[in-house]
């Protein structure tokens, strides 16, 4: 944590975007966590994404609910619309906004305790109801901002810090993404934006429900010897299956690598996935495969990392419930509240 | 590439980009932040240790530190290091207890020093300070040399100098004014066991025209008529003046000729604008003061009446640059221009000469008629004869010419003392952590967004009005601290300990530069531009760490780092630190390394 707040200063030859900005214009306010939290790592994916794909910041809409996880939409794009809801609701809060505008960018983020524990019912039924929208759960294994008790993703024999076992079964975000419906599974590490960037714009350029599970280190309650999700752990029991490459149809395709190794996917907005094999065969568009992988790794004591499904013909909630093209703001009053000569026609039709 | 040896005595050296710009290597950062805390007599001490001539410099310095200045690639504009050194001087409280006196058991060794410029008055103090017996015999009225000759005194009150040329005077050396030495033999034979020679540059560059002569009455050297107007003996000047040349000397003349009755004022350059030689603040003043600077005409010939002056023939060129990129002037072919003046300062620029040294004493001059020097030790041909300042590489500056005589007077005392010249004393350097607290350093590391403060200046009438009147009236307390608040402090280095390393990113994350990286091994060429920022200027270094859990590497580019702390702020591990290094460079008497 720091106090400062950043120096403007930046030298000369920082990158810009098409838009014209600066990484630092995707900033948002400094931020309070620990020093060291893996969650300030994914903020700083999550703007280097939003950077490398020229978003505007007032076209994405960033939603929480309550933990150190759910504090960080503060520290990253300090230009767009947010909402910090009551914990484990961010969901069903987003699902609203999107209803009501289809036209910004949904970007959900909470924590394990947020989506796992008190949220798991409105986590499902977002991923379930097709929500087009990028879900993003930091997850450290532990409730991070109520002092460190463990969350209902804590691996079963993981020691807490005061050495205490936990007994419980974790639950596996992102295998219950996949079954329950979302369009784009990834999982990946706050220690590895090599990694964490590309998934991150993936998801945000992915139409459907898009889910990242982020494992990211609690450096205060969760990051000693006997913890399950610490920097040291998670790297050494890191099994990627495949490093992602996001081309935009703008972009000039430079990467060569040898020939079989490479794999594209073209999703729903044109965007390129350009997917690298990483060891033996694994193929991120088999639904079943995808679950079948993760809980054999898992039993295997693995942690697997990647682009785990993707469907790029995946359907949203708007179209599934036929809803109107144009944002509620944009239709104006007398299309949203007709009269009561309308609703009386209405009830008469339903008689 | 290979992991940054942080104990090289240069690496953290060149982070402090403006004590490394500066000749004498000045601890720029250290005295700014007495200023900024307002010990000013603290702030100027640093820098009388370093400069000798903190007042003058902070007036009239060229400042090489400026364009170096980190600050300066961040922002608009450098710190004003330079005027900030004025500040030290103009707001110490009295200092007599500060300075150091020379012991009053001398060591038997009598040194000579010829010219009273700041090159020997620089030997002069360091040798003094040693127990030396120190001479300096120069033909000028009162000692400063060029500093009190040649810079008009509207930059440099006489009593600026004084005052600096006082405390080396005070520390019983023998300063003999109106003594010109007409002899480097005779002067040998009295028996000196070290002859320093700063007598300058001494000699102004003529136009040989047509009607040179003819015209001479009103044609001046501009170094011979800086001289006569800062002594007194030229109080006037004509109307109509032309100053031929672009360097500082042609700004001095213009902006001396401004105020003795020159009203139409011009400086005449064969160069474009951005090529003169004159240092772009200076050519801001003189345009600040209403004289045109007319580029790409180069002067044929002086016009006359029967010898009285009329006016100046130039032709037009532009500049072409060949394959290797050097200029050359060549006529447009469009008709020549006349100018008529009453008066023409020629100011084409400046040599050495030595006619009091006679060419048989085993003292080689080379073939541009300099002295044969050791580019370290300052030593002549003729062992017992050192140079320095303008007399030793031709004409350059005050800083360096005390920076050469820091050098010389190492060089004479080693010399003095039999010991071999070419093991120099290294400097001292300290690293000291400034941490406090979890949050608190002993430095303040928020960084100042305010832009560079301009120094107050009197208004320009009075400033035109009387030729002693000082421009500049300097910072006051209040913009002195705040432009003090700009400087960075390079200084305090970023320190990195790769085993305390849990690779979280913190630091990647915060750096409001981007700065740091974490990455896989790479030529450097490949790694500059593989950075989160690539790391285009060569000149600052990388700061390459190995020994990390992932086999990667820690990459930090120098460039542009704020030195803000943020990264050891946010580092869970101190994995990052922020030390102060302190170096000073040796003066004559430190030891040097047996080896
Ligand atoms: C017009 C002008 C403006 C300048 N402005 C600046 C400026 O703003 N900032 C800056 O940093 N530099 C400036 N300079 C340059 C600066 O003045 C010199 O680089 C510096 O003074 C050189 O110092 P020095 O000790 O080598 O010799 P000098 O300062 O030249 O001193 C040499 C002294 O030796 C005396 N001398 C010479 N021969 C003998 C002899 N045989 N016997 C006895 N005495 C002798 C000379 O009369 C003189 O007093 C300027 C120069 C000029 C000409
Ligand atoms: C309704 C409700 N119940 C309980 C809490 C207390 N509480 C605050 S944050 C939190 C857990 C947060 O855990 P997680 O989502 O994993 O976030 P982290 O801090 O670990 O990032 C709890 C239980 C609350 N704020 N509101
Ligand atoms: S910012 Fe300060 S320390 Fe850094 S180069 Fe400039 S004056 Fe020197
Ligand atoms: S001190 Fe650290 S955080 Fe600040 S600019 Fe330098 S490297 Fe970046
Ligand atoms: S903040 Fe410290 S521990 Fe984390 S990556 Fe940087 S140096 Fe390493
Ligand atoms: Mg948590």
């Amino acid at each position: 944590m720091t106090y400062l707040a950043k120096p403007r200063l930046l030298a000369a030859t920082a990158p810009r975007n098409a838009l014209g900005y600066t990484r630092r214009d995707y900033e948002g306010a400094i931020s309070t966590l620990c020093a060291g939290c893996g969650h300030d790592s994914i903020s700083a994916a999550i703007v280097q994404a939003c950077f490398d794909l020229d978003i505007e910041p007032h076209r994405v809409a960033k939603l929480s609910g309550i933990g150190c996880s759910s504090k960080t939409p503060d520290y990253f794009l300090g230009n767009s619309h947010g909402f910090n809801s009551v914990h484990g609701r961010m969901p069903s809060v987003l699902t609203g906004a999107a209803l009501a505008n289809r036209n910004l960018i949904y970007l959900g983020v909470s924590g394990d305790g947020d989506s796992a524990s008190i949220g798991i019912g409105q986590f499902a039924h977002a991923m379930r109801r097709g929500v087009n929208m990028t879900y993003i759960v930091e997850n450290n294994g532990v409730y991070g901002l109520t002092k460190g008790q463990f969350s209902a993703t804590a691996d079963k024999g993981s020691k807490s810090k005061r050495g205490v076992v936990n007994s419980d079964n974790p639950i596996d975000l992102a295998a219950l993404a996949l079954q329950l419906g979302a369009s784009y599974v990834a999982r990946s590490f706050s220690g590895d934006k090599e990694q964490l960037v590309p998934l991150i714009k993936g998801a945000l350029r992915h139409n459907g429900p898009a889910f990242i599970d982020i494992i990211s280190p609690c450096v205060t309650f969760n990051n000693h010897a006997g913890s399950t999700k610490s920097y040291d752990y998670v790297r050494e029991h890191n099994e990627a299956v495949n490093r992602v490459e996001v081309i935009l149809p703008r972009d000039r395709i430079e990467t060569s690598y040898p020939p079989g190794s490479l794999r594209r996917i073209v999703q729903h907005d044109g965007s390129i996935l350009h997917l690298r094999k990483l060891g033996e065969d694994y193929d991120p568009t088999d639904h079943i495969g995808a679950i079948n992988h993760l809980q054999e790794r898992h039993a295997l004591g693995e942690i697997v990392t990647g682009l785990l499904y993707v469907d790029n013909s995946a359907e949203d909630m708007h179209r599934h419930l036929n809803t109107v093209e144009k944002p509620l703001n944009q239709l104006g009053d007398a299309y949203l509240c007709p009269g009561s000569k309308a609703l009386d026609a209405l009830n008469a039709s339903l008689r | 590439m290979k992991p940054t040896d942080t104990k090289a005595p240069d690496y953290f050296h060149k982070v402090v980009d403006c004590q490394w710009a500066c000749p004498a290597h000045t601890p720029v950062p250290e005295y700014i932040r007495q200023i900024a805390s307002g010990h000013f007599a603290e702030a100027y001490m640093i820098n009388w240790r370093s400069n000798v001539f903190p007042g003058i410099l902070g007036r009239v310095c060229d400042r090489p530190c400026e364009p170096a200045c980190r600050r300066g690639r961040v922002d608009e504009a450098p710190v004003a290091i330079c005027r900030l050194k004025r500040v030290a001087a103009d707001f110490k409280e009295d200092i007599s207890d500060r300075l150091p006196v020379a012991p009053t058991q001398k060591n038997g060794k009598r040194i000579a020093c010829v010219g009273a410029g700041p090159a020997s008055l620089t030997v002069a103090r360091d040798l003094a300070l040693l127990g030396y017996e120190v001479s300096v015999f120069d033909d000028g009225a009162r000692a400063g040399g060029m500093m009190r000759s040649q810079i008009p005194k509207f930059r440099l009150p006489d009593s600026v100098i004084d005052e600096e040329c006082g405390h080396i005077a005070r520390l019983d050396v023998a300063i003999h004014q109106n003594h010109r030495i007409a002899s480097l033999g005779s002067l040998l034979t009295e028996g000196w066991d070290a002859v320093f020679v700063g007598t300058g540059a001494p000699r102004g560059r003529d136009a040989e025209l047509p009607g040179r002569k003819e015209a001479a009455a009103h044609i001046h050297i501009g170094i011979e008529w800086l001289a006569n107007v800062a002594f007194g003996h030229v109080e006037h000047i004509g109307k109509r003046v032309i100053v031929l040349g672009g360097g500082n000397t042609a700004m001095d003349c213009c902006r001396s000729a401004r105020r003795l009755g020159g009203e139409d004022v011009r400086v005449v350059v064969r160069s474009g604008f951005d090529e003169m030689k004159a240092s772009p603040w200076e050519k801001e003043d003189a345009l600040h003061e209403g004289i045109p600077i007319h580029n790409y005409l180069m002067h044929t010939a002086f016009l006359h009446d029967n010898g009285r002056l009329t006016g100046v023939r130039f032709e037009q060129v532009r500049a072409e640059y060949d394959e290797r990129g050097r200029r050359k002037l060549v006529p447009t072919g469009e008709p020549d221009i006349v100018m008529e003046c009453d008066d023409v300062l020629v100011a084409i620029g400046q040599e050495n000469a030595f006619p009091w040294i006679e060419r048989d004493l085993g003292l080689d001059f080379d073939e541009w008629g300099l002295p044969v020097l050791d580019p370290v030790t300052l030593q002549s041909t003729l062992p017992r004869v050192f140079f320095g300042g303008d007399a030793a590489f031709g004409p350059k500056n005050i800083i360096t010419a005390v920076a050469q005589g820091h050098e010389a007077a190492i060089s004479i005392d080693r010399f003095c003392r039999a010991r071999p010249l070419d093991r120099r004393p290294p400097p001292t350097v300290e690293l000291a952590s400034q941490k406090m607290g979890i949050h608190e350093w002993s430095y303040d590391n928020q960084i100042s967004e305010e832009a560079r403060k301009k120094v107050p200046l009197k208004a320009l009438e009075d400033t035109l009005a009387d030729i002693r009147v000082e421009v500049e009236l300097g910072f006051d307390v209040r913009l002195a601290c705040a432009e003090a608040e700009r400087c960075l402090n390079c200084d305090v280095q970023t320190v990195f300990t790769p085993k305390l390393c849990i690779e979280c990113d913190a630091c990647v994350d915060i750096c409001p530069v981007e700065c740091i990286n974490f990455t896989a091994d790479a030529d450097e060429p490949d790694l500059r531009e593989r950075l989160k920022v690539p790391a285009r200027n060569t000149d600052q270094a990388l700061y390459v760490a190995d020994g990390l859990k992932t086999h990667r590497i820690m990459v930090k580019d120098e460039n542009v780092c704020l030195h803000c702390g943020m990264c050891a702020e946010r580092c869970p591990t101190g994995a990052w630190d922020m030390q102060k290094f302190l170096l000073n460079t040796a003066l004559a008497g430190a030891e040097a390394p047996r080896t």
